[in-house]
């Protein structure tokens, strides 16, 4: 079994309809730890010390969020800022994450078409992302394919945000329990609920 | 009675008249009294007033002052100057004394009276150097420390002096003494007042060894006194909260110190510097300068007036180029003398001409020494008169001195002088006025990031519980202008006031905007009135004491009725931002001569926000509720559909139709 972590970040969470509804089925998921990063720190004073404990007792660390201005709501920068420490995370002797995997759950308001040379937000959803992207990177760990809501602000009129709460939910399990293809995941820039690649059986 | 009550008033005229308008043209106090003092001088002779018997009583004075200098000098530091004490306060007393003695034969004096010369000329003036250097500020100076150094020794001199002279005596003058009547033995006997008397002598009869147990008995009472019984009998005063029982105490201290020191044959003022010097790590000690300052001030003012009285004009200008020549004659000397010294003692720039030229005079010991050699016929009355004359010009002139230092020395080095970083370490700190639940708390915050505070409280009950903790506070009420003085207030950054009572406070305020505008205030406001009665007395940093731990609550409560932890952070800060903007303007229409409810535009207003408020907590107002939300209300589909249009119209060029996937 893997140790998952769910961190979720939304500033407006009274306002979220997407992010609101994955986050409850998160927090219901057993055997995965599900922290809400707003209502532990809401006046930001990060524990530096707690979040690296448990950044050092999971496997996998999956960071839940709605993509903001191209980013992370502030809180997850603030969070990375501190807890992502030089001695500890990187640099000298900061080898204390290596191994471990970093997974994104994203949500974004603009449609699929949109995040394309083409569309109107001229580049890949990844492109964005890859500033976590390269912090992972850099603290030794493996990035996975986000897990992905476009048009999140259509979704929740429709079956679209069921499957993706569904799909949100057999992932997390998936990963918990070892059935998450991470090499065929690997091949893809993002993934989604209707083609997530799991497996039947556990496989070591 | 009547008498008593003319000469106060006189004083009192002169010196109200004479001292600013001194310090206005830039000469100093001292010069202020004794031009008074010269001005009355004619008044006083015609109303036979004993000059000489009031300035004995005012040379008390000179204790007060050592008291005082000595609260402000830890144990710590005098060990420190104890070089320059021993070292350059001797050499200083015993080269000018025997280059004087020289001067005085050649000038054809016997070598007996040449020898008493020296030391009456050797001794300075504490009162005016330590006066005139405290304020300018120059104290803490190099050139400051060293003239203390030498001023203390040549306090603790004049014991020996007073030993030694009878030694000198002529059988003939000796002789001579009854005849002159019972005025010389009075001086004497005035003189144990505040100078080195005699008379009250208790160990006279004793031999030198049993001298020296007494002597060090003394010392050792003066310091059990100061250690361990001050602190039990303060606080017990303290409690009766009664200040002029306080100032009584402190009185009594210096004047019971006095007292002993003359009873053992000590000098009064070394008593008192030491007794100080105890009491400068105690928590009473801003009170007791607050306490003693006012009659020190008061008696060495009125010891300069009588220095300025005593001038004998009718002398002086029977010969007046002698006595010019005689006294510049003498400063000179020991001016030459000190430029020595403080070449051997590498005393630099600045600060040297400072030592040099402040330490020139004569001094009050000098008349105590005169009085007491005509006494034992050690120098004839006629010349003993000269010799009074030429003390009280040179010390007439060392105002003159000090000017010449101010406008010409220093700003000499003035430049040299700014790049020594040394001077800032004693400024900047932080008064804190009250020491309970919430300043407390300011202390402990101020104190880890690494400020320095000084912290007043009236309660010394609280003193009692924090010494023990290790934390620095003094006894006294900080609303008293001259205590926050005697707490550094001038050269403090920031004044926390967090003292219990709401129109002190307020006043406290009102005090400082007039006086201390360039100190930053912090203020503690009981409730919402009180902060419009602080804001109209000029604070602008006002915090309400239950305010943010009400805030805190009400947030606890929007928790724990299911807000998600940060909707409950922004609400409330909406809320404190919503109540500070009003606070803020309903200050400005709070009148504190009307009362709230007959103040129609205050009262008008109030309810306007009354109601704006609850529409916002009903949701019906725009005004709260989206203060908190802003920015997290996510955008709308149409918002999405805007964004792509304007993309659209912004690039025509790549106008390749959106690729529509499966």
């Amino acid at each position: 079994m893997a140790r998952l972590i769910v961190y979720y970040a939304h500033p407006g969470h009274r306002h979220s309809r997407a992010n609101k509804a994955m986050a409850a089925e998160a927090s219901s998921v057993d055997s995965i730890s599900y922290v809400d990063l707003y209502a532990e720190y809401p006046r930001f004073d990060i524990d530096i010390d707690r979040e690296q404990e448990r950044l050092l007792t999971h496997d996998v660390v999956l960071l839940q969020f709605p993509v903001f201005w191209y980013s992370t709501p502030s809180l997850v920068k603030e969070w990375q800022d501190l807890v992502l420490e030089h001695g500890f995370a990187y640099g000298h002797e900061g080898d204390r994450l290596a191994g471990k995997r970093m997974q994104l759950a994203v949500t974004a308001a603009g449609p699929a078409d949109a995040y394309s040379a083409d569309g109107y937000q001229r580049f890949p959803l990844r492109t964005f992302l890859t500033p976590l992207e390269q912090t992972a990177r850099l603290c030794g760990m493996s990035f996975s394919a986000p897990y992905v809501l476009y048009s999140s602000l259509h979704a929740p009129d429709g079956e679209a945000l069921d499957e993706h709460v569904g799909g949100y939910r057999q992932l997390l399990e998936a990963i918990r329990d070892d059935r998450y293809d991470f090499d065929t995941a690997d091949g893809r820039d993002t993934v989604h609920a209707n083609d997530l690649p799991t497996r039947e059986e556990h496989r070591p | 009675m009547n008498e008593f009550l003319l000469l106060a008033f006189l004083f009192l005229v002169a010196g109200v008249i004479a001292v600013p308008v001194a310090s206005r043209l830039g000469l100093g106090s001292v010069l202020g009294y004794l031009l008074a003092g010269i001005a009355l001088s004619p008044l006083l002779t015609q109303l036979e007033v004993d000059v000489v018997s009031i300035q004995h009583f005012a040379e008390f004075g000179v204790v007060m002052m050592l008291f005082l200098v000595g609260l402000e000098l830890e144990p710590r530091m005098l060990w420190a100057m104890r070089s320059r004490l021993l070292g350059l306060g001797g050499l200083q007393v015993g080269v000018t004394m025997l280059l004087i003695a020289a001067v005085a034969m050649l000038l054809g004096q016997p070598a007996s009276i040449a020898l008493a010369i020296g030391m009456v000329f050797a001794l300075s003036s504490t009162a005016i150097v330590l006066q005139t250097l405290n304020e300018k500020g120059l104290m803490r100076s190099d050139g400051g420390q060293s003239s203390f150094s030498v001023l203390l020794f040549q306090d603790i001199a004049v014991i020996p002096m007073l030993a030694f002279l009878p030694l000198l005596a002529i059988p003939e003058l000796l002789d001579a003494v009854p005849a002159a009547g019972g005025h010389g033995g009075a001086k004497v006997a005035d003189s144990g007042d505040g100078g080195h008397g005699a008379e009250l002598n208790f160990v006279a009869g004793l031999t030198g060894w049993q001298r020296g147990l007494v002597t060090i008995a003394a010392i050792a009472f003066v310091f059990a006194v100061g250690t361990f019984l001050t602190r039990p009998v303060f606080r017990f005063i303290a409690m009766a909260r009664l200040r002029e029982l306080f100032t009584a105490c402190a009185l009594l201290l210096v004047v019971g110190i006095a007292l002993l020191m003359i009873v053992v044959g000590l000098s009064p003022a070394l008593g008192a510097f030491l007794a100080g010097v105890v009491l400068a790590n105690s928590e009473y000690r801003h009170e007791l300068e607050s306490d003693i300052g006012p009659f020190k001030g008061l008696l060495l003012g009125l010891f300069f007036i009588t220095v300025g009285a005593s001038i004998n004009f009718d002398l002086l200008f029977a010969e007046f180029g002698n006595f010019v020549l005689l006294t510049l004659g003498l400063m000179l000397l020991k001016g030459l003398v000190m430029l020595g010294l403080s070449m051997v003692f590498a005393i630099r720039g600045a600060d040297r001409w400072l030592f040099a030229l402040g330490l020139a005079q004569a001094g009050e010991f000098g008349f105590v020494l005169l009085s007491f050699t005509v006494a034992n016929g050690v120098i004839p009355e006629p010349l003993s008169q000269q010799l009074l004359l030429i003390v009280a010009l040179s010390m007439l002139l060392t105002p003159l001195l000090f000017i010449v230092y101010d406008r010409l020395i220093a700003p000499r080095y003035a430049s040299a002088q700014a790049s020594e970083p040394d001077k800032i370490d004693e400024q900047g700190s932080v008064v804190i006025a009250g020491h309970g639940r919430f300043g407390g708390i300011v202390n402990r915050i101020l104190l880890a990031a690494g400020f320095k505070t000084v912290v007043l409280d009236h309660q010394s009950e609280h003193l009692e519980r924090l010494r023990v903790f290790g934390v620095k506070v003094f006894y006294g009420d900080a609303t008293r202008p001259d205590l926050l003085h005697a707490a550094g207030i001038d050269d403090a950054r920031m004044l926390v006031i967090a003292i219990d009572d709401k129109e002190q406070a307020t006043e406290l305020v009102r005090y400082m905007t007039k006086h201390h505008p360039d100190v930053y205030l912090v203020a503690r406001a009981v409730d919402r009135h009180h902060v419009y009665e602080l804001w109209g007395a000029g604070a602008r940093d006002i915090i309400r004491e239950s305010f943010d731990s009400a805030v805190r609550a009400g947030r606890s409560a929007l928790e724990a009725l299911g807000l998600h932890p940060y909707e409950a952070e922004r609400q409330t800060r909406g809320f404190v931002d919503n109540d500070r903007a009003q606070m803020l303007e309903l200050a400005e229409l709070f009148d504190p001569d009307i009362p709230v409810h007959e103040n129609a535009p205050y009262v008008e207003r109030a309810k306007e926000y009354i109601a704006r408020t609850g529409d916002a907590m009903r949701g019906k107002h725009a005004g709260l509720a989206n203060r908190a939300d802003r920015g997290w209300v996510p955008p709308t589909l149409q918002d999405v559909e805007a964004e792509k249009a304007a993309q659209k119209a912004q690039a025509p060029g790549d106008s390749a139709p959106v690729r529509h996937n499966t």
